[in-house]
């Protein structure tokens, strides 16, 4: 045997089984029950707007992958643009236009994440980006919520009826079910000068279950926190980031309730509702723009909250994860640069340590 | 392991790869009927190579001195059969790829006659100097890969007064067996040479951290060890890469090894369990270093496990052994983590190779590399506590130096990060591949410095030179005056007395 065998390749000889795509679908295997969920709730018209939202994000992958004369494939099926336009879909209103559907994903992967160098090169997360341009562009139909109106029970739209709302929109026949969220409903009432004591009790119901309006995939906030967790189990992501993000938002919730509750909605609330699940399990803990060290989550998970906290509370905008974790992903470089492992034999600020006999 | 330690005392760094360690490791040893030929080169440790100082045609005897050391830091080199040397300089391989080494080839008689030796009755009465000189004239190195010679680390630790030593049997590369092999079949030897040790470096108590993945050996090491209460066998968690000096060392005893400094200056040594007993047998025995234990495993090999050979054997000899149900697609030298890629098998059994691994096609594929997620894995993993992406951005980008602050030079090429990638980014060759450029212009800079230095030397002489010259020169205008001054007052005083 004197012939030459393989190249003479750098060790490791061995590799882990796992890989961008496996890592990508087992966050969509996480995501599936709540979407599945979502899909039950808000019928047709939400299959229909997933499916739209989901083809466009890969059709903007593949156009721009095809501009950089680059094949198609290998790419696409890493199924990062797939996970791109799921988390868009199910953070869109469940009845929103097939328009909002197509150009949200479109701008997700083309202006989300292909301009700045595709995958792992974006500093933003592209569904949070693609969410805060509809939502700056089309305030009116990023704001129609509806009432969920499960499928298949009495007054749901069919399978037809669904095409032709998300085609032409609501109808007025359907108008009656549009509604507003618990967020959205306390800041209107509040800006009518109602305040939350007098409000809340007509509020739509808050429930664990998710039967309140809300976007496609993230109002039954313990399908999401489930499919989270498990994710954490499988070391998908780690719990620091959901965990900052959390208490970011029901630690200040809390205390500013206990002291004016007739002006600050409660933690539970706050928690359970306008995104707060799906921005802190799936849509912070997007790799490319968190930070990479455990300590340096905390801070951006913390950050997360709080900023989600303070724009819901003060700003014009009744739900602010998309702009906290946007805000935040601006200073991931910043936090992974002052935030760093310790390295072994060394200090933190990387001096050798002195010898201990 | 409890619940408990599983979540608190379980290591945070490193990987946890399929060890892939049996059945190879419970195949009892074989012996390698000796070869016909052995190619011994003169280069299997650190340090200097050594020089050879038999000719050809001269008869050798088992365990006969080759080569002897040279310089501060080098080992010698024995024969591992008798019979007559019949080449001494580069062998060159017969394939065009095959790099040349410098190496002494003897033909055996298969006689296996030993050299005289010099057994020695109660180690613990002689010197630990002595200890260290035989050990030393023994060509012992560091059997689990490192290969520094044995010797000078005993020196160093006898300087720096070193309590611990700490016995590497770990093993935690994929594949290999042949400690596992040693600490079962050959316990009493580890254990009476790791005291051995002890005595030549004066240290109080020894810590045999052997990682819990090989329950036989611990049983087999704790027997051994039971007579002897300064020997403690400390089981440590499987997990890659355990069996890095560094990393047992703070396991075992809770200390860091501060970067740029040796574990000594900790007060702790390391040797790893096949080097003990190698130095039970130089000791012991008079028997230098000839042959050793090394696994031959892999999904091509037909009958896996662990051979004794001498060394100098070629590597497709002792597949040959072993058999092979394959064409390999890879072979490698030491453990798939970290060992070296052979591009052929006609290179010779060194003092350092743990194992030679046989890869089947399946296990030779690594997917083809992706873009980087930023999934943090490799932060994770690494042992050191490193940011490998952020280092490997950097060199992609021709960045050397923002790589060096990222602290390149702490990174122990372990393997944990490139072997965690979920988009097989061959961080390592990335990292190796800078340390060389940074070592070819540390190089290139000390060359330069050596020139300026030169350079200013010769300017220096040519000033002092033009000095000299034009001091020689004013001088010999000065008695040329003096003596032109000298002759006009001659003349004026004849002319005057005419
Ligand atoms: S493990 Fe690979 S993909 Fe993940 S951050 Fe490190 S280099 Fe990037
Ligand atoms: S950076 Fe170096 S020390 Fe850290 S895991 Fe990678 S190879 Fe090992």
């Amino acid at each position: 045997m004197s012939q030459t065998i393989g190249i003479a390749v750098a060790a490791p000889h061995a590799a882990t089984s796992n890989s961008a795509g496996r890592v990508m679908a087992t966050v969509m295997a996480a995501l599936a029950p709540a979407t599945l969920f979502g899909f039950w709730l808000y019928g047709w018209p939400a299959v229909y707007l997933w499916f739209i939202t989901v083809a466009a994000a890969m059709l903007g992958e593949a156009f721009c992958l095809r501009l950089q004369g680059r094949q198609a494939t290998p790419a696409l099926l890493d199924g990062s643009a797939v996970l791109t336009g799921w988390l868009l879909a199910i953070s869109l209103p469940p009845w929103a236009p097939w328009w909002i559907g197509a150009f949200g994903g479109l701008f997700a992967t083309v202006l989300g994440k292909q301009v700045f160098g595709g995958l792992g090169q974006n500093l933003f997360n592209p569904a949070m980006v693609a969410r805060v341009a509809l939502l700056i562009s089309f305030p009116v139909q990023m704001t129609a919520w509806v009432a969920p109106l499960p499928l298949f029970s009495a007054g749901a739209p069919g399978a037809i009826e669904g095409l032709s709302i998300l085609l032409k929109g609501l109808p007025p026949a359907l108008d009656a079910v549009s509604s507003a969220t618990t967020l959205g409903f306390a800041k209107t009432e509040m800006s009518r000068g109602v305040d939350l004591m007098a409000s809340l009790p007509n509020a739509p119901a808050l429930s664990w279950l998710g039967q309140r309006p809300g976007s496609l995939g993230e109002t039954a906030a313990w399908l999401i926190a489930a499919g989270g967790v498990a994710m954490i189990f499988l070391r998908i992501i780690s719990w620091h980031i959901p965990l900052a993000m959390l208490a970011g938002i029901a630690l200040p919730a809390a205390i500013a309730n206990a002291v004016d509750p007739a002006h600050y909605l409660g933690a539970t609330a706050h928690v359970l509702s306008g995104g707060a699940m799906l921005g802190a399990f799936f849509i912070a803990t997007d790799y490319v723009t968190s930070p990479n060290t455990a300590r340096g989550q905390l801070v951006f998970g913390a950050g997360c909250g709080l900023l989600t906290w303070v724009i819901r509370t003060f700003a014009g905008y009744p739900e602010g994860v998309a702009f906290a974790v946007l805000l935040m992903n601006s200073l991931t470089p910043i936090i992974d640069t002052y935030i760093q492992p310790r390295i072994y034999g060394r200090d933190r600020k990387g001096v050798p340590l002195e010898p201990v006999k | 392991m409890g619940l408990f330690e599983r979540i608190f005392k379980h290591p945070s760094w490193g990987v946890h790869p399929d060890d892939h360690k049996r059945p190879a490791a419970d195949v009892p040893l074989r012996i390698l009927p000796p070869p016909a030929r052995v190619y011994m080169p003169l280069h299997q440790h650190v340090g200097g190579a050594a020089r050879p100082i038999v000719l050809v045609g001269q008869q050798v005897l088992k365990g006969q001195l080759l080569a002897e050391a040279q310089g501060n830091i080098s080992a010698p080199i024995h024969s591992p059969v008798a019979g007559t040397v019949t080449a001494i300089g580069e062998v060159t391989a017969p394939h065009p790829s095959g790099l040349a080494f410098a190496a002494i080839t003897v033909e055996n008689d298969f006689t296996n006659r030993w050299i005289e030796t010099d057994p020695v009755e109660d180690p613990f009465a002689l010197a630990p100097e002595e200890i260290a000189r035989r050990t030393a004239a023994a060509g012992v190195v560091g059997l689990g890969g490192a290969t520094f010679p044995a010797a000078v680390k005993f020196a160093l630790g006898k300087r720096l007064a070193v309590t611990t030593l700490i016995v590497n049997g770990g093993e935690c590369e994929p594949y290999l067996s042949s400690d596992d092999c040693v600490m079962r079949d050959f316990a009493d030897q580890v254990i009476d040479g790791a005291r051995i040790v002890m005595h030549a470096i004066g240290a109080k108590e020894a810590l045999v951290g052997i990682e819990d993945n090989k329950p036989e050996a611990i049983a087999a090491m704790r027997i051994a060890a039971a007579p002897f209460s300064e020997v403690k066998i400390r089981p440590v968690p499987a997990r890659y890469p355990m069996g890095s000096d560094k990393q047992l060392i703070q396991t075992l005893t809770g200390k860091e090894v501060p970067a740029d400094a040796r574990a000594a200056e900790v007060g702790v040594l390391v040797h790893n369990v096949s080097t003990c007993a190698a130095v039970h047998q130089a000791i012991r025995h008079g028997r230098p270093l000839v042959e050793r234990i090394v696994t031959i495993n892999g999904g091509a090999v037909d009958k896996p496990g662990n051979i004794m050979a001498p060394l100098g054997t070629l590597v497709d000899e002792l597949l040959a052994f072993c058999g092979l149900k394959a064409r390999p697609a890879r072979l490698i030298l030491g453990g798939p983590m970290m060992g070296t890629p052979l591009l052929h098998g006609r290179i010779p059994l060194v003092k350092g190779a743990s194992g030679i691994l046989a890869f089947d096609a399946r296990e030779a594929t690594i997917p083809p590399a992706g873009p980087c997620i930023r999934c943090g894995s490799c932060t994770k993993a690494c042992p050191m506590g490193l940011l490998p992406l952020e280092m490997a951005s950097r060199i992609r980008a021709g960045e050397l130096d923002a790589a060096v602050d990222f602290k390149l030079s702490d990174c122990i090429s372990c393997g944990c990060c490139a072997y965690v990638c979920p988009s097989h980014i061959p961080l390592v060759q990335y990292f190796s591949h800078a340390k060389g450029e940074l070592a070819a212009r540390e190089r290139a800079k000390l060359r330069t410095d050596a020139t300026r230095r030169l350079a200013e030397d010769r300017i220096a002489r040519l000033e002092r030179d033009a000095k000299e010259k034009s001091a020689l020169a004013a001088r010999r205008k000065a008695e040329r005056a003096a003596a032109k001054a000298a002759a006009a007052a001659a003349e004026q005083a004849t002319g005057a007395a005419a």
